[in-house]
């Protein structure tokens, strides 16, 4: 007997409705090979189940030192048992489940498995990723996936690896290698102040947007600071301290500049 | 904001309007009853000439600008009383202009007939004394304990809407009605014949009382009319009294004169008794239509005018609060709200899409009026747009709870269940908070909630109540001798069975009361076929005659249930000997483990089997013990899962649970998870609560909480669009969103001053914030964080 696929997630969440079109159902992979700084899920970097110390009120308001694990090895069928739970709103919505992290691509022969169990269940599904993965990866998950979101983060080489770690060669040649492929991908923009969203950065990026195919939707996800008590609760080093959230009217001029596109631009996902 | 001075003004005063006591009705019926008349007519004829006194003698009302006329009290939100049902005593007048929520000013004149007049002639003779007189030592323990409440103990049974039959028929018609169904009684063949005949002619002098009514208001509006200055005015006021003279003796010919001849009869029936639930018009959108479309086709009616009418009826409704409770009613159900629930949508009698123009307009009037009463919902069907749902999304977004959202679909399955046809069951729809009925034909009594938790700690304490140490249940075993999960449940059961037996056999008692003593002519010409049967709606008149069961906590008591079966039996982290003692001792000291009932145990509400089987078998335990056991009327009891705020009182007569909850805190409320239980988002939510069966229900109760930014923009809107559908797939009844961050909430708790106008839905209704008990402000600030991020 062969044991059962299974991956390291570290959440199924129910009506993600910022993941894709209608009522969808997202896992998150662990696991992440950017290290971007302003990453709001930090605790889904290392690809490894861990222990964090979270501070939970008391009755009687003191606080108490609690651990809570983060991440737990889950198989293709215990992930699948939760994500038909929800097909009726799928159905409904024109939703389906999609696969997060972390990078989803970094458990490719899991998020295979998971993919194709989608596809006998007739779910639409959608990927979630930074595009730093193997092109051959790519390609293997390509007939059985219907969505890309692909982040797309920032345009010059140096200053890629400056703030994710990597360099962004892979990237580009990933997201040119799906939008060839003919299939629809969203683009998810982060507008980070005084890293992303500067005038250089985003004229690059409409380049290069204007050579693909494919790009049906941009997203653009404006930097919040909701994630920040975790750098904390890791003990990871947040070198986002000095940054504040974009205004509401520079992300409508960003919006207005991506529309020269004539592809539709969305805030949020 | 689309509102016109006029109609600015009116709403204005309603809000501005100080509730009180107003003790003319109280005094004109005593005055009637102290009369030689009284004392030589039947008890239905007596009924119907005391209406006729009051209705003949009471003050009119005419506010400045008003376009529909009419009022219970002597003046907006004078709120009148019902000693023959309930006597109020010094004491309780007090508590009511002294309390601090939902007060109602009593002044000295006031008192002073009450204690000279009032309460010297009704004392003993109120039905409220005879229910007690009646009732079984047994019944009133359970009651004393919270096992159960009680309706009928201060306020008539009602609980019911009108359908279409009074837009193509006044009073005139249904008094030949009435003749003829006189002329056909047998008296060879029928024992009852006399007592039909008393019983139609009390119909008879009722009919005759609202034609009087209108007669006066005529009178007074061409009063007005003579000395108004201003032409337009002059014009309305004559026109208005020219209405008065058609309606509600004769059909109304245009929409206003249908407004206004609803509105009679209305006030008819809230002045005739106190019944349940006011009176509704029930589906406003489809009664007016015809009247609406033929006026803007023949140019008579402009849209605007239309509005305004709509706006101008609106705000009467808000003008009657509910009359003024007292005691453990008060406490189920604290609210000036009286329940009216306008339904828009659904399908016609041939079961087509019934939305039309006039329901947009009516969802328009809903937003810009923004007032507690009358209540709203829209019913959504398969057949209905998309389009009307999102229009009611875009009100519940703005935050004041309405409308609720019905399942028509599942509506009529469920009273085709019942038994009735399915022509019926498409004209009806629901009322009160979520009561399924068909409109117009139909009895539907709520008679009591039923405290399911209550009956769980009865179980686990051998059937004696803790907080008395009375034995009020079954000796059903300890529970520490249950050596398997069954067999805690089969004691439960048995428990359950027990009490609902006592609350059936109370029932019945009191249902006899009031056809014996308490019949509502008024209302009874109103109801098929109470005529066509000569019998009052009080007694079996109606066609469908349903007597209801509410019961309460189904989320406390299968956490509870679930707590038991896997902490104690499958998991053994625990003897059920230490849990009772936590219980006992309100988890003190006890916190890692009431931590662990609460965090490590299976929850209703995450769409997890374990726990949602259990609710499946409370609910088909409840059921069993109640459906289809025959009332006092020649109908069923019925079961429906709905709390009102009744929760609260409840949670407060039980110790601590095994789920966690401590001793006191409020339960569960309608079919909801626990307070912060459900913690895999709306669609574990929904998915859990649908695995009931509301179709064998008459309505359940489901309360959602979101954020204003999840109904921000048409994307979030949409995909909460499609979450609703999708509950209705699976036959869930109705759900309710508060929209509201809980940041408002908690600075309205501060400063009520300053939100004096915060509209909050509670449970099956809406209603001022600031007006709620601190406990279940506290509840809804919960509710509304869950929500949030």
């Amino acid at each position: 007997m062969s044991k059962e696929i299974s991956g390291i997630i570290f959440d199924i969440k129910k009506f993600a409705i910022h993941d894709g079109p209608g009522i969808r159902t997202t896992v998150f992979f662990k696991g992440c090979p950017m290290q971007c700084w302003w990453c709001h899920n930090p605790e889904s970097r290392d690809k490894n189940p861990q222990t964090v110390i979270r501070r939970v009120k008391q009755p009687g308001g003191d606080f108490l030192d609690e651990p809570t694990p983060i991440g737990y090895r889950a198989s293709v069928s215990e992930v699948m048992r939760e994500i038909k739970k929800d097909i009726l709103f799928y159905d409904e919505s024109g939703g389906g489940v999609t696969f997060s992290g972390g990078e989803p691509l970094n458990q490719p022969r899991f998020l295979k498995a998971l993919l194709k169990a989608c596809r006998k269940e007739g779910l639409y599904t959608a990927i979630d990723t930074c595009g730093y993965v193997e092109p051959e990866t790519v390609r293997g998950i390509l007939p059985d996936t219907d969505l890309f979101l692909f982040d797309l983060k920032l345009m010059d080489d140096v200053e890629h690896i400056r703030y994710t770690g990597v360099s962004n060669e892979p990237v580009l040649n990933n997201l040119r290698l799906i939008a060839e492929a003919g299939k629809t991908v969203h683009l998810r923009i982060p507008i980070i102040p005084g890293i992303t969203d500067t005038e250089s950065n985003l004229q690059a990026m409409l380049q290069f947007i204007a050579t693909l195919p494919g790009i049906r939707q941009i997203d653009l996800l404006p930097y919040h600071k909701i994630g920040q008590h975790k750098y904390q609760q890791l003990a990871m080093e947040n070198k986002m301290k000095t940054v504040e959230q974009p205004n509401k009217k520079h992300i409508h001029q960003i919006k207005k500049w991506f529309e020269q596109t004539a592809i539709t631009v969305s805030i949020g996902g | 904001m689309i509102m016109n001075e006029r109609i600015r003004c009116l709403r204005e005063q309603s809000l501005a309007a100080n509730p009180s006591v107003s003790v003319e009705r109280a005094k004109l019926l005593t005055d009637f009853y102290r009369s030689d008349l009284a004392g030589q007519v039947s008890i239905p004829v007596a009924r119907a000439l005391a209406l006729k006194h009051i209705i003949e003698n009471k003050t009119l009302c005419v506010n400045e600008g008003e376009l529909i006329v009419g009022e219970r009290g002597p003046s907006p939100k004078a709120t009148p009383t019902y000693p023959e049902v309930c006597l109020h005593s010094l004491e309780d007048l007090e508590v009511l202009n002294s309390r601090e929520k939902i007060a109602f000013t009593v002044d000295e004149d006031t008192r002073r007939i009450y204690r000279d007049e009032i309460i010297p002639f009704w004392q003993g003779k109120t039905i409220r004394e005879k229910m007690f007189n009646e009732l079984p030592e047994e019944w009133k323990a359970a009651y004393r304990a919270g096992v159960f409440t009680e309706f009928m103990e201060q306020r008539a049974p009602g609980h019911t809407v009108l359908d279409d039959k009074i837009y193509d028929k006044g009073l005139l018609d249904f008094k030949e009605a009435i003749r003829l169904a006189i002329d056909s009684l047998d008296f060879f063949h029928d024992q009852e014949a006399l007592d039909k005949r008393e019983e139609l002619n009390a119909m008879d002098i009722a009919a005759d009382a609202l034609i009087i009514f209108a007669n006066r208001h005529s009178q007074k509006l061409q009063a007005l009319a003579a000395q108004e200055s201003d032409p337009e005015r002059k014009w309305e006021l004559q026109h208005m009294a020219e209405i008065c003279l058609q309606v509600p003796a004769r059909a109304p010919r245009t929409f206003w004169e249908a407004l206004q001849h609803y509105w009679f009869i209305h006030l008819g029936v809230i002045t005739e008794l106190n019944p349940w639930d006011s009176f509704n018009p029930g589906r406003l959108d489809q009664h007016l239509y015809p009247f609406y479309i033929a006026e803007i086709e023949a140019g008579t009616l402009s849209k605007e005018r239309a509005r305004e009418l709509l706006q101008a009826f609106w705000i009467k409704f808000n003008n009657q609060p509910a009359p003024p409770k007292m005691g453990v009613t008060a406490k189920e159900s604290s609210t000036y709200t009286d329940f009216c629930l306008i339904n828009v949508g659904g399908v016609t009698s041939g079961g087509a899409d019934a939305s039309n123009e006039l329901s947009y307009l009516i969802l328009d009037v809903i937003e810009e009026m923004r007032l507690l009463q009358p209540s709203s919902m829209v019913q959504i069907s398969k057949k209905n747009p998309d389009q009307l749902l999102k229009r009611a999304l875009k009100i519940i977004k703005t935050g004041f709870g309405q409308p609720s959202l019905f399942n028509t679909d599942a509506i009529i399955q469920e009273l085709v269940r019942q038994g009735k046809t399915m022509e019926d069951a498409r004209d009806g729809g629901a009322s009160g908070c979520v009561e399924a009925g068909a409109f117009g034909k139909e009895a539907y009594i709520l008679t009591g909630y039923f405290n399911l938790t209550k009956i769980l700690e009865l179980t686990l304490f051998d059937g004696r109540d803790p907080r008395s140490g009375d034995q009020l249940g079954l000796m059903t075993g300890e529970a520490s001798s249950f050596t398997d999960f069954e067999a805690f449940i089969g004691a439960f059961k048995k428990q359950l069975e027990y009490f609902i037996d006592i609350k059936i056999r109370g029932n019945n008692i009191i249902e006899r009361i009031y056809a014996k003593y308490m019949p509502a002519p008024f209302l009874s010409i109103l109801i098929d076929d109470c005529i066509q049967n000569g019998k009052d709606y009080n007694a079996g008149g109606a066609r469908y005659n349903t007597s209801y069961i509410q019961g309460v906590g189904l989320g406390s008591m299968t956490d509870s249930l679930a707590a038991i079966k896997y902490q104690v039996f499958d998991q053994q982290h625990i003897t059920m000997a230490e849990l009772l003692q936590a219980l006992t001792n309100n988890f003190e000291r006890q916190e890692a483990l009431r931590r662990k009932l609460v965090n490590e145990t299976p929850k209703y509400g995450n769409d997890d089997d374990y726990a949602d089987d259990l609710a499946r078998e409370v609910f088909q335990i409840y059921f069993e013990a109640v459906d289809g056991r025959p009332n006092a009327k020649g109908g069923k009891h019925r079961i429906n899962l709905l709390p009102t705020t009744s929760h609260v009182y409840f949670g407060s007569v039980i110790g601590a649970t095994p789920d966690g909850r401590k001793a006191g805190e409020p339960l569960s409320e309608g079919i909801s998870p626990v307070q912060g239980a459900d913690r895999h988002g709306p669609t574990a939510v929904l998915k859990s609560a649908a695995k009931i069966d509301h179709v064998k229900t008459g309505g359940t109760l489901l309360n959602q909480k979101f954020t204003p930014q999840l109904l921000a923009d048409d994307t979030g809107l949409n995909k909460v669009l499609h979450l609703i559908r999708s509950y209705f797939k699976m036959d869930g009844h109705h759900i309710q969103f508060n929209v509201v961050t809980a940041q408002t909430l908690r600075e309205a708790q501060k400063n009520p001053g300053k939100y004096r106008d915060l509209i909050v839905r509670v449970a099956g209704y809406s209603d001022y914030f600031v007006d709620l008990s601190e406990q279940l402000q506290n509840e809804i600030i919960l509710r509304s964080e869950h929500g949030e991020v």
